[in-house]
């Protein structure tokens, strides 16, 4: 990705953070400037949580140019508790443990970079929920 | 060793603490008798059972930033009041540009905070905890995030392969009345000890070999430690822990004995043998492993080693306060089970050590 | 608007055409095309194309293809819609011809994907989502497809074999098509044999990668009575394009193709039929998933009841729906911005009762869908011989 479209996402790579319309109340994500429930101009921005659920999901065995170092990896479609559903890959997990509707959760990772030169990109990805047994207990 | 010439322990103006506390471990385990098996073909005694390894997405940033949001977890402090991100580590990814203006912007910190990287060896990350300390305690700022983090580089076959593993912690210090440990005091004692180095634009670091040992290791972490016991009128008696840095599983336990720690003073925070040398982030993640433990009124004596060489010591007093931060965030030893044990080849496609070009 | 009608059709064998470049390609389909309605003017050449930039470094194709096949001086341009493409220029020609400002137009597709390496052409393809939130990922196409496909067989619990019809179906079909890339036959063995390339979509669930062009020449009512090639007059009884969102996860839901509902609701209302009067239905089967969520997006089959259509054998030359009657996507070949004119050239040879031994019986009436990327973009055509 380029340096410039890299740093100007950047918000949303690391922390998510998208809108919530303030017509229709909906969570969106990635920002828009209408909203596609209602059609309403100008969102306030809002930070998604980073928690959600796998609706769907694969591997890419054959990566697009930028992602050979990477592959297999596996991707999903991540439906987030707050509604909106972001396309991203999944981390620190073997394609086998993966299932639809497992709970998953954000993290910041190494995304892609161009060259042993360029920028490196670091976005979300999805790892399995890690639960605090301190919590539980 | 001991203080001279009036020069006392440090302390800041006003009291500080550690507000909150993250650690990070990947997930990957690298079993140190794989590369025994690659490299030694010898039945030897090896240094720790095993190291953990970062996946190919990870790096001092992403793990920086995992240490963070659970440091800021435990605090509770809205982000826009922390005046400093410093990072140390010695596996920064990029030599020129910021890893800590990265982790700024992921915690939702910026714009009006210091951001800078740290580089001593083993020691980045308490030396930025000092300078948190003073920038906390001169008043300049209310908080200050100081990390110690690493996906150290070892050389393929060397000792250092070993041990050199991915990991680290963060501390967010704060004003000693909202700590969850308070500094009582710290103290960092330097010489030019050239006992490993990576010079620029060297993949791999070199070292003394047996020459990190005595005069570098045990002759900076025993001259703290002493310093700071006889700064603070006490012996190892007086601390219910002690971490000192972990290069291996016997360093430290040497040193420990030497200066007067049981066995029951130092296991909780020894994490060497089982996750290896996180370099930078080695002694922060030992204080992890005892904060999650600590009750409140136990002291805890931390003293790092950087090569180079040097030591920052700190005296800490657990507070009330960390029996609720204790829990608003994953646990060192969660992580620590967090396990998925990989083979040298998988290893060193993790690490980029096989040549593609 | 006046009526506009096909007066001649032209193709490439679809494959991977190592000595002929982007232009000669479009070249083979524009020509013939030109031949077989016997003119040698036209008013202008929409060119449905989505990777001449990506793929080969060219753009500005409509000018370079009009001065190529001797057109020099009409008014070109490129017309883009990812995979899309074919079915976007033709309707763009249709509009021009009915909208009354050009009475003879030449709408060609043509894509040239073979003068890459894989990885490139993968990223070009992904071009066709969104770049900043599913491409940057490292989503490639097929992954974004594999996607769906694994979301259908859990919500509707289809098995992954269930799927291999539409393959078997197109491979048989192609047998039949002297320009298909795959004229050999398969079966569901070789089906759930066939390597994966990302979970659940295998090599025979997917469309190959493959240069092609192909090519119509439209005219007016008027003018086409004036030409007398001796065939069936064919009309184009409805042009419909639709959108949705470009990725994937802003839709409303994923397993329902939107814009393919409200294309072909728009294209059965111009062309006053229902789905009973469609004799055949060359649809988007760039993957098995496409073929589902498009029969059932058209109103062939309930929600998640699509594949049923397969393996009940409706979808075979002689069933309730023909599809991909000449190979389809998946074995005639997909090259990407060339596939929705070779949709209505095929459904043009079926119509005049051209279609050799793949030829449905009684065929007045065929209708063609096109998709761009994973759904954002659809356009339908309905055509009806007279």
């Amino acid at each position: 990705m380029s340096v410039a479209r890299t740093w100007r996402t950047r918000r949303q790579r690391y922390s998510l953070v998208g809108e919530r319309c303030e017509y229709c109340h909906n969570a969106i994500f990635p920002p828009r400037d209408v909203c596609p429930h209602c059609a309403e101009p100008a969102q306030k921005e809002y930070t998604m949580s980073g928690r959600g659920t796998v609706y769907s999901y694969t591997t890419v065995f054959d990566p697009p140019a930028g992602f050979e170092a990477y592959a297999p990896y596996p991707v999903a479609l991540v439906k987030l508790d707050e509604g909106p559903m972001v396309t991203a890959q999944l981390t620190d997990l073997d394609p086998d443990d993966v299932r639809i509707g497992m709970p998953v959760e954000m993290v910041t990772r190494k995304l892609s970079e161009q060259g042993d030169e360029g920028v490196i990109t670091y976005s979300y990805k999805f790892r399995e929920r890690l639960e605090r047994q301190a919590v539980a207990a | 060793m001991s203080l001279e010439n009036g020069i006392s322990l440090m302390k800041p103006l006003r009291p500080v603490g550690i507000v909150g506390y993250g650690a990070y471990v990947p997930r990957y385990r690298l079993p140190a008798s794989e590369v025994a098996r690659v490299w030694s073909g010898r039945d030897a005694e090896l240094p720790i059972v095993e190291k953990a390894v970062a996946g190919l997405d990870e790096d001092t940033a992403t793990m920086s930033i995992e240490a963070a949001r659970n440091a800021l977890a435990r605090a509770g402090v809205d982000p826009k009041r922390i005046r400093a991100v410093w990072v140390g580590s010695e596996s920064h990814p990029y030599a020129v540009k910021p890893t800590s203006t990265i982790v700024a912007e992921a915690l939702d910190i910026v714009p009006l905070t210091q951001a800078a990287d740290w580089e001593f060896a083993c020691k980045a990350g308490t030396e930025a905890m000092q300078a948190a300390i003073a920038f906390v305690g001169s008043g300049m700022a209310d908080y200050a995030l100081s990390i110690g983090m690493d996906t150290a580089q070892g050389r393929p076959g060397d000792a250092l392969e070993y041990t050199a593993a991915a990991g680290g912690a963060a501390m967010l210090l704060g004003p000693a009345e909202q700590s969850l440990a308070l500094i009582e005091a710290s103290l960092s004692y330097v010489t030019d000890t050239p006992d490993f180095w990576r010079r620029a634009h060297a993949h791999y670091p070199s070292h003394g070999q047996r020459f990190t040992g005595e005069p570098a290791y045990f002759h900076h972490v025993i001259s703290a430690a002493e310093m700071m016991l006889e700064g603070m009128g006490r012996t190892a008696a007086d601390y219910r822990y002690a971490v000192l840095h972990q290069p291996n599983s016997k360093f430290p336990q040497r040193a420990a004995k030497q200066l007067g720690f049981r066995k029951e003073q130092i296991e909780t925070g020894l994490l060497a043998p089982i996750i290896g040398n996180t370099y930078a982030g080695s002694s922060l993640i030992g204080l992890t492993a005892v904060l999650d433990e600590a009750q409140p009124g136990d002291r805890v004596l931390v003293v790092s080693f950087g090569s180079g060489a040097g030591s920052d010591a700190f005296s800490l007093e657990i507070t009330g306060a960390i029996t609720t931060a204790q829990r608003q965030a994953l646990t060192t030893k969660e992580y620590i089970e967090r396990r998925s044990e990989i083979d040298y080849a998988t290893y060193a496609r993790y690490r980029g050590k096989m040549l593609m070009k | 608007m006046r009526p506009v009608y096909i007066v001649g059709i032209g193709q490439t064998p679809v494959g991977e055409q190592w000595e002929r470049s982007l232009r000669h390609i479009a070249h083979d389909a524009v020509i013939p095309a030109l031949r077989d309605a016997g003119v040698e003017q036209v008013d202008a050449l929409y060119v449905g194309n989505m990777l001449s930039g990506e793929l080969v470094g060219q753009e500005h194709v409509g000018a370079l293809v009009a001065d190529f096949v001797g057109l020099r001086g009409v008014e070109a341009y490129k017309i883009e819609a990812a995979c899309g493409s074919g079915g976007a220029a033709m309707r763009t020609g249709v509009m021009a011809v009915a909208g009354g400002l050009h009475d003879v137009v030449v709408v060609a597709g043509v894509e040239k994907m073979t003068d890459t390496i894989g990885k490139d052409t993968t990223a070009g393809l992904a071009m066709a989502a969104d770049q900043e939130f599913e491409a940057a990922e490292g989503v490639s196409f097929v992954a974004l497809n594999a996607l769906l496909m694994r979301r259908y067989m859990y919500e509707f619990d289809v098995p992954h074999s269930a799927f291999g019809h539409f393959a078997v179906n197109a491979h048989h079909n192609a047998t039949g098509n002297p320009n298909a890339m795959f004229p050999k036959a398969i079966t569901l063995d070789t089906y759930r044999k066939a390597t994966m390339i990302s979970d659940p979509i295998n090599l025979m669930d997917s469309s190959p990668i493959c240069d092609g062009a192909a090519a119509v020449v439209l005219a007016s009512e008027e003018v086409a009575r004036t030409m007398h090639n001796g065939r069936r007059p064919i009309r184009i009884a409805a042009s419909t394009v639709a959108t949705d969102s470009l990725a994937v996860h802003d839709r409303r839901d994923p397993m329902q193709l939107e814009a393919a509902w409200i294309s072909s609701r728009k294209a059965y209302q111009q062309a006053g039929v229902t789905l009973d009067d469609i004799d055949l239905f060359e649809l988007h089967d760039a993957f098995t998933i496409m073929a589902a969520l498009s029969l059932e997006a058209c109103g062939y089959a309930e929600r998640g009841r699509g594949v049923r259509l397969a393996e009940e054998g409706e979808i075979t030359i002689e069933g309730r729906v023909p599809v991909a009657t000449m190979g389809g996507l998946k074995a005639r070949g997909h090259p990407v911005g060339a596939t929705g004119v070779y949709q209505i050239v095929e459904a043009t040879l079926q119509l005049q009762g051209l279609a050799g031994r793949n030829q449905v019986r009684d065929a007045n009436i065929a209708m063609t869908q096109n998709i761009g990327g994973s759904g954002a973009t659809v356009a339908t055509h309905i055509l009806v011989g007279e």
